[in-house]
């Protein structure tokens, strides 16, 4: 259950658009169902009022939607920020992505966001699910009330989230956070105690899923590049139709590898995948290896930092000395 | 290709400034190394994009071994340290994937090493061979 409410947050934007401070709110509206909620952009109090939503269904990060939207009007968009997603607004102004004069930012404290997909693991036919303060009721068409806690209905970037900490804003809602003690690589580590024989099982299992929708690119905020490789229909690579296996490997590998450094671990990425696909444990793995090979680094923690892969020193790691030759030494 | 003598297929993308010429100075010398070894020339190490690599193997490479200067002699000063940070990652990303960790590597070979050049290949594609065929980057629809 989320700490600030719905109506706080419409109460915020009521007065910022009545001010003038801002001439649109980027925001979350219903969907169909109560749990299918959508980003929309708001332009009058009387919309605000009628369909704006804020509940444990808003996980959509908003950060890359500022990079179409400042270049719709002069005026400022208000956009409300998670912990999590402040982090990609820093990057994506590292990257010169958006004109931050065009933005206001109000932060607001998140207690996690649900995974619809967990749910419908658990639950049959839900026709809604409500919000309790420990955890969600699914109302369900066949089975009654299914009774969820909140670590079976959560998110797995939330359950391991790594700071309620905003690292930007221009307003807060509601008290600060920490960054946390995050136990978010310890499924990388379980792949990493396996042998290559299970680990490649494991991947060609999960990547072979891949339909290529393209969604978990789409959504990322790292992957904002105006023509992106993987739309080259000259790459092999831009549709499932004449992917192989191979194929699909490439269009992760290179995915994560483009998004190495920059990649703030949001979790977007797993969250729309329709595949269910854990893509975070891709990008999970060259943080770690990051900051196990050149010192930890958070991207998207401060303006303007220097990715680990456009940076270096001369003092590196050989690649034979931080993931061996393949022949047991260093390894 | 006799059915039971696995000759692998390396591609090696080498560095103009060191590693090519280190490999011309080892065929000058008449040092040996595979012919299954093929060099590609690349302007910097650094010019290597990780799509090269993995379009190597889609390719049919079984092996795939980058050259350069070494660290600190880069002819664009700073090249090779980029290319030692990807690589790394790169490489460690592969063995995540489950794919050989001996089927790829970096090396950095200058132009007077000519022996280092010629010993560096034997051992790669010695490792190679001990491995056999690729099999877990391969695209079957650009095999013979
Ligand atoms: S790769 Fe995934 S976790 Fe990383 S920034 Fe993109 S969407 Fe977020
Ligand atoms: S996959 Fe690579 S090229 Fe495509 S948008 Fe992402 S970072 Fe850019
Ligand atoms: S969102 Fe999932 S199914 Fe779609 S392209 Fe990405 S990994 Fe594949």
């Amino acid at each position: 259950m989320q700490r600030v409410t719905r109506d706080a947050l419409v109460k915020k934007a009521t007065e910022l658009l009545s001010a003038g401070t801002v001439d649109r709110v980027l925001g979350w509206r219903a969907g169909e169902f109560s749990y299918d909620v959508t980003p929309y952009v708001f332009s009058n109090a009387e919309a605000l009022e009628k369909d704006f939503v804020f509940d444990d269904f808003c996980g959509a990060n908003f950060s890359k939607y500022l990079i179409k939207e400042c270049g719709k009007s002069e005026g400022k968009v208000l956009v409300f920020l998670k912990p999590c997603d402040t982090y990609s607004f820093n990057q994506l102004q590292t990257e010169h992505r958006f004109d931050r004069e065009k933005v206001y930012a109000v932060g607001i404290p998140c207690e996690g966001m649900v995974d619809i997909t967990k749910i419908r693991e658990k639950a049959e036919g839900i026709s809604s699910v409500e919000v309790e303060d420990s955890g969600y009721v699914v109302k369900t068409l066949y089975d009654g009330d299914v009774k969820l806690t909140a670590e079976e209905a959560l998110a797995e970037r939330c359950l391991s989230c790594k700071s309620k900490k905003h690292v930007a804003y221009d307003e807060l809602l509601g008290e600060e956070g920490e960054v946390l003690d995050s136990n978010r690589f310890s499924e990388v580590e379980k792949l990493e105690a396996m042998t290559p024989d299970e680990r490649f099982a494991f991947w060609k299992g999960e990547l072979s899923r891949c339909i290529r929708c393209n969604a978990c690119r789409d959504v990322c905020p790292a992957c904002s590049c105006e023509k992106c490789v993987f739309d080259n229909p000259k790459s092999g690579v831009e549709n499932k139709a004449i992917a192989d296996s191979f194929e699909e490997k490439m269009f992760h590998i290179i995915r994560a590898f483009h998004v190495a450094g920059r990649c703030t671990d949001c979790g977007e990425c797993s969250r729309v995948c329709p595949q269910n696909i854990p893509l975070h444990l891709l990008n999970r793995k060259f943080i770690k290896d990051i900051n196990g090979f050149y010192g930890e680094y958070q991207a998207g923690e401060e303006v303007g930092s220097r990715a680990p892969l456009v940076n270096y020193t001369t003092e590196d790691l050989e690649p034979s000395e931080a993931v061996g030759k393949g022949d047991g030494e260093n390894a | 290709m006799s059915m039971n003598e696995f000759k692998p297929k390396i591609v090696a993308f080498c560095c103009n400034w060191c590693s090519y010429a280190g490999a011309d100075l080892a065929g000058n010398n008449r040092l040996n190394y595979p012919a299954d070894v093929k060099i590609i020339r690349v302007p910097c190490s650094c010019r290597v994009n990780p799509m090269f690599i993995l379009r190597a193997f889609q390719k049919g490479a079984d092996g795939v071994i980058i050259c350069g200067c070494h660290p600190g002699d880069c002819h664009y000063t700073s090249g090779n340290y980029y290319t030692r940070r990807r690589m790394a990652l790169l490489f460690s990303m592969l063995d995540y994937l489950g794919i050989e960790r001996e089927r790829t590597r970096l090396e950095w070979v200058s132009a007077a090493e000519g022996a280092k050049f010629s010993q560096t290949m034997n051992e790669f594609v010695e490792a190679v061979t001990a491995l056999g065929e690729n099999k877990r980057l391969e695209d079957l629809r650009c095999k013979e």
